[in-house]
């Protein structure tokens, strides 16, 4: 394959992968970093290294859209981002020390469980309990707007959600993706934070999170440029357009196609990963 | 300044901060492809690559030579400086709302984030 080739074969792949990550809100990661591996033949390494600076690219890229409409929690963020950076710091440092192919069983083991959330669907909301008094403690209540009115709600259960956080952001520097959806439950099932502030706050915090993982993948040489260009500009295309048809889109029939897509990438990622061919 | 206007601040900076890394990295690619189209591509096996663009002064240096791979280098450091730039943001934000709590909490992420980037300075 020419360099030419391969730009656009991973261009084409990226625009599609962070599109129906936008769609289903797993973002793109999950995908990309199968797609090169499994399709391409991309060392695993270079795939992950590409998939991290696309996760900043869409979560900032998002973030003036999701500010207007008004649900992003900034204080919750930022306190829980103390737990995802220092997650993303030890996860990069072992990402240099696993082996590619427990990398790639991880990796599946990561993306059954995005599967069986798409499968599930997203929660009931609507919840307005009182914080709990740490919680009230870090000002951590807000509101949010529900059928143009502002609907007050509380947190619960900081230590939990704060330990979660830790998890996701290894997670995260570990295979290069937002882990997104582990923020959410973090935020969600954990300190009872509502559904639509709970996925905003987890976009907003993705960016921080895979920032401090990036310094060490660059220095590594993870992020190399000629795989990083296609990917990154696909993702960001694929993302931007998926945004817009949101509003249209059929959710509950593109989450189960996603699904089943991410299930069998799944079930290849960990069988190559114990025959090593990953 | 309310926690409202704070963010919308911030979204439009990440905004304009991923258009123009997007710009450079695409500036990089569209170089990188017209010099290098027909050579073989292959990342089977990690190679860590060359010291010129594993580090942000051997990036800035080479890019402002002209090389093309440290050009899209060049953009996706800008990408990773966007979310470092919003923390900033905040940090002076809840300074000026007097904030004194979470004033300390986005200097201890800027910290965590600043001494990951160090490790590629």
């Amino acid at each position: 394959m020419t360099a030419l080739e391969f730009t656009i074969v991973v261009l084409a792949l990226s625009a599609l992968a962070g599109f129906l990550g936008a769609l289903t809100g797993l973002g793109g990661g999950v995908i990309v970093v199968p797609a090169l591996t499994l399709a391409l033949g991309v060392d695993m390494k270079y795939a992950i290294g590409a998939s991290l600076v696309s996760v900043i690219a869409t979560s900032s890229g998002a973030a003036a859209a999701y500010v207007r409409e008004g649900f992003s929690n900034i204080r919750i963020g930022m306190f829980l981002e103390i737990a995802t950076t220092i997650g993303a710091v030890v996860g990069a440092f072992l990402a240099g020390r696993v082996s590619t192919h427990a990398l790639a069983i991880v990796f599946g083991l990561v993306l059954l469980q995005a599967a069986y959330q798409s499968f599930k669907g997203s929660p009931g909301q609507g919840r307005n309990i009182a914080s709990d008094k740490l919680a009230a403690r870090l000002l951590m209540g807000g509101d949010y707007p529900v059928e143009g009115k502002h609907q007050q709600y509380g947190v619960r259960n900081v230590p939990g959600g704060f330990a979660m956080m830790f998890g996701a952001g290894a997670l995260s520097g570990l295979l290069g993706i937002g882990s997104g959806a582990v923020k959410v439950i973090a935020m969600d099932r954990v300190m009872h934070i509502p559904f639509k502030v709970s996925t905003t706050t987890s976009n907003f915090m993705i960016g921080v999170t895979a920032a401090a993982s990036a310094g060490l993948y660059l220095s590594r040489g993870y992020i190399e440029p000629r795989v990083a260009m296609p990917v990154m500009l696909g993702v960001l295309f694929g993302a931007l357009v998926g945004a817009r048809v949101l509003v249209h889109a059929r959710v509950k029939t593109l989450r189960l196609v996603f699904g089943v897509v991410i299930l069998a990438l799944a079930i290849e990622m960990i069988v190559n990963g114990f025959m090593g061919k990953v | 300044m309310d926690d409202r206007r704070l963010e919308t601040i911030i979204g439009q900076l990440l905004r304009a901060g991923v258009l123009l890394a997007a710009a450079t990295v695409f500036a990089g690619g569209a170089l990188y492809l017209v010099r290098h189209h027909a050579e073989p591509a292959n990342y089977h096996n990690f190679v860590a690559g060359l010291a010129n663009t594993r580090s942000v002064p051997g990036i800035v240096v080479s890019a402002a030579h002209g090389q093309s791979e440290a050009i899209i280098e060049l953009g996706l450091v800008l990408l990773i400086l966007t979310p470092i730039a919003r923390v900033v943001i905040a940090l002076v934000g809840f300074l000026l709302e007097r904030d004194r709590l979470y004033a300390v909490v986005s200097l201890i992420v800027l910290l965590i984030l600043i001494s990951s980037l160090m490790r590629a300075a």
